[in-house]
C-alpha cells in the first residue's frame, strides 16, 4: 500500500544527542492524524525533517511512494507537501491579499514571471478569493499582516499553507496561542479542512487531539511509543505513564 | 454569502501597481530640469547615473533584503567596459556599448551572486567588500589595458544613435542619462509588481516562510542580484559616457558606501528612494563643499558614525521620516480602496 506519507527508520542526531530515532510513521491517504508526544519529545524535529528544513542523518521520507529525503524545501512543496507553524510565519508587510496571491502563483507556475503585474490573471484572482473567503480574510484583505488580530494572522498561516494545495498538510498547533473568544474560528476552519488533503497534526492541547484525530501516534524521546486508533492510544497505560511524567522529559 | 468576489482581487492588486498623480509630477518635473536648469547640466547628469546605480541597491536592499558594501564592482565593470568598447572603437554606438557594458556586469552579477548567496548579513557584506577590492586590484593589476592609476584616456562618445552628438555644455549627455534612468525605471517598477517581484518581499519579510509556500528563495536571489548588477553596470557606463573618463575610483569602496548613504536618505523598498535620495546628496554635497571644501568629508564621515550608531532600522524610522511621508505618496503602502470596491 502507497502511503500519503511515510518514513522509514528516519534517524536524526545533533551532536552525539540522538533527537529523532528510526522513525517509521505511515499516515494513510485522507488520515487525519495526530502526532503527540510531550515537551522535548522531538515533534519540531520531526516537522522540520518531513519538510526539509533539516537534512536526515539516516533513513528515507516517501511522499505518496516517491523518495523526497534529498528535495529542498519548495520543491517538496510544490509536489504537495505544505505545513504551518507553531508560531506564526508571515509577511509583515504584504497584505493577505498578496500573500495569498504568492502561494497561489507560485503554485501555478507564475512565481517567476516579472512581467505581468500580479492581479491580471482570472485564474489566480478565482483562487485567492475562495481562500480567502472560506477563512474569513475577505474583510481585512487589504491591509498589512503585521496589523492583524491574531486570531487573523492564525487564520492566515492556515489559508497560506491551503493556498499551496497541498495532498498533505502539516498543522503545527493551529489553535497555539489563540485567545478563547477567537479559538471557534480557528477550529473550524480545522475541521473544514477539505477531505481529500491528509492530515497530520502535531499538537499539545488533548481535547483538539481526540477531537479531531482518527489515528494518533505518540512519541517519546524520538522514538515512537505506540500508534493507534484514539481509544486505543487513550487506554493504553504506557502513554498515561508518559502524560503523568513518570519516566518522560516533560 | 454574497458572491466571490475575485474581480475585486484582481482590481486591488492591479491598483496597488498603478501610476500615481505623484509619481506623474515626478517624472513631468524630471523631463522640465532639462529646460529649467540650462546650466546645471553637469550635476543632473551625476544625479542620473547615481540615481540609476542606488535604483540598482534598492532592487538587492530594499526589496530582497540583501546588504551590500561592495555594489560599485558592478559600477566599475560597467564603466570600465563602456569606456574600453569606445576607445577602442569596438561599439561605437553608445546605447549598445551601454546594453552591452551592462550585461558584462550581469555575468559578473551572477558569478558573484553564489558567494553572495552564502551566510548572513555581516557575511554579505564583507563578501560584496572583498569582490569590489579584488575588481578594483584586478584594473590596477591590468594597467595595461585599464590605464592603472591615470584611467583610460582617450575616450570619445560617438552620437547617441547616430543622431545626436554630445555637445560641449552637457545637455545631450543629460537628456540621454535621464531617458535610460527613466526607461530602467520603468522596467524594474514592472519587476517589482509582479509574482516574481513580489516573491522578492516575501524573501525578505520571512524567508522560511517563503520557501515554505514553493518560493525558489536561492534561485529568486541570485536573479535579482543579476539584475541588479546589470542596472549598476549601466549606470557606470552611463558615468564613463557622459564624462569621457574611467578610472579606478569607479571601483572604490567610498562609491559603494556613498550608495548605502543615498538610499537611507531617499529611503529603501519604493524604488524612488533612490532617485530623491541621490538628487539631495549631489545637492547637499555641492552646497557643503562650496561652504567648506575641505570639511565634506567629516560630513560623510559624521553621517555615517551615525548610521553605525543607531542601526539600520532606527535610522529608517528618523533620518527617512519625511521621506517616508512622501514615499506615501508614491504608494509605497497600500492605499485604501476607492469607495464601492471593497466587498
Amino acid at each position: 500500500m502507497t502511503y500519503a506519507l511515510e518514513t522509514i527508520d528516519l534517524k536524526k542526531q545533533f551532536g552525539g544527542l540522538a533527537v529523532t530515532r528510526d522513525l517509521s510513521l505511515r499516515i494513510a491517504t485522507g488520515a487525519r492524524h495526530a502526532l503527540i508526544g510531550p515537551n522535548g519529545a522531538g515533534k519540531t524535529t520531526v516537522i522540520n525533517l518531513l519538510t526539509g528544513v533539516l537534512r536526515p542523518n539516516g533513513g528515507r521520507i516517501l511522499l505518496e511512494g516517491s523518495d523526497i529525503t534529498a528535495l529542498p524545501v519548495h520543491s517538496r512543496v510544490l509536489r504537495g507537501l505544505s505545513r504551518t507553524f507553531q508560531i506564526n510565519q508571515l509577511y509583515a508587510d504584504l497584505t493577505p491579499l498578496e500573500t495569498i496571491g504568492l502561494a497561489v502563483s507560485e503554485r501555478l507556475g507564475h512565481g517567476g514571471d516579472w512581467w505581468r503585474v500580479l492581479g491580471t490573471r482570472a485564474d489566480v484572482n478565482g483562487e485567492i478569493a475562495e481562500h480567502l473567503a472560506r477563512f474569513h480574510l475577505l474583510d481585512v484583505m487589504g491591509e498589512r499582516t503585521a496589523t492583524l488580530p491574531y486570531g487573523k494572522q492564525r487564520l492566515l498561516e492556515i489559508a497560506v499553507a491551503i493556498a499551496t494545495r497541498p495532498r498533505v498538510l502539516l498543522l503545527d498547533e493551529p489553535a497555539a496561542g489563540v485567545p478563547e473568544s477567537e479559538r471557534h474560528d480557528i477550529l473550524a476552519a480545522v475541521a473544514s479542512l477539505p477531505r481529500d488533503v491528509t492530515v497530520l497534526l502535531i499538537e499539545h492541547d488533548m481535547d483538539l487531539v481526540f477531537s479531531f484525530a482518527d489515528r494518533i501516534s505518540v512519541l517519546v524521546n524520538g522514538a515512537m511509543l505506540t500508534e493507534g486508533a484514539p481509544d486505543e492510544v487513550a487506554r493504553d497505560p504506557r502513554v498515561k505513564a508518559v502524560y503523568l511524567g513518570e519516566g518522560a522529559d516533560a | 454569502m454574497t458572491a466571490i468576489p475575485h474581480e475585486a482581487m484582481g482590481r486591488q492588486l492591479v491598483a496597488a501597481a498603478r501610476w500615481r498623480p505623484a509619481e506623474w509630477v515626478f517624472w513631468l518635473f524630471a523631463a522640465a530640469t532639462v529646460l529649467l536648469f540650462p546650466d546645471r547640466y553637469l550635476i543632473l547628469t551625476e544625479v542620473a547615473w547615481l540615481g540609476l546605480f542606488a535604483l540598482s541597491l534598492d532592487l538587492i536592499l530594499g526589496y530582497a533584503g540583501i546588504v551590500s558594501l561592495g555594489h560599485a564592482a558592478f559600477f566599475g565593470i560597467g564603466a570600465y567596459s563602456a569606456g574600453l568598447l569606445a576607445k577602442h572603437g569596438l561599439i561605437n554606438e553608445p546605447v549598445l556599448a551601454l546594453v552591452v557594458a551592462g550585461f558584462a556586469a550581469a555575468v559578473v552579477g551572477f558569478l558573484t551572486s553564489f558567494l553572495v548567496m552564502r551566510g548572513s548579513d555581516l557575511t554579505r557584506l564583507m563578501v560584496t567588500l572583498a569582490i569590489a577590492l579584488v575588481l578594483r586590484e584586478l584594473a590596477n593589476r591590468f594597467s595595461d589595458i585599464t590605464g592603472g592609476f591615470d584611467g583610460l584616456q582617450g575616450i570619445t562618445v560617438a552620437p547617441v544613435l547616430g543622431l545626436f552628438e554630445f555637445d560641449l555644455f552637457g545637455k545631450v549627455g543629460y537628456i540621454y542619462c535621464l531617458s535610460v534612468l527613466f526607461l530602467l525605471f520603468v522596467l524594474a517598477r514592472r519587476i517589482v509588481h509582479s509574482p516574481f517581484g513580489l516573491s522578492l518581499r516575501a524573501i525578505r519579510n520571512n524567508p522560511l516562510r517563503a520557501a515554505a509556500i514553493g518560493i525558489p528563495v536561492n534561485r529568486r536571489l541570485i536573479w535579482i542580484y543579476t539584475v541588479a548588477a546589470f542596472y549598476a553596470g549601466v549606470a557606470g557606463a552611463l558615468f564613463t559616457q557622459s564624462s569621457a573618463i574611467a578610472s579606478l575610483d569607479v571601483f572604490a569602496f567610498d562609491r559603494s558606501a556613498d550608495l548605502m548613504l543615498v538610499l537611507v536618505i531617499g529611503g529603501t523598498g519604493y524604488l524612488y528612494g533612490g532617485l530623491i535620495g541621490a538628487a539631495i546628496f549631489k545637492l547637499l554635497q555641492q552646497e557643503v563643499s562650496s561652504l567648506t571644501p575641505q570639511y565634506w568629508q567629516f560630513w560623510i564621515g559624521l553621517v555615517l558614525v551615525v548610521i553605525v550608531l543607531l542601526g539600520r532600522q532606527r535610522i529608517e524610522s528618523a533620518v527617512t521620516f519625511v521621506p517616508r511621508r512622501i514615499a506615501r505618496l508614491f504608494g509605497k503602502e497600500i492605499a485604501a480602496l476607492p469607495g464601492g470596491e471593497a466587498p
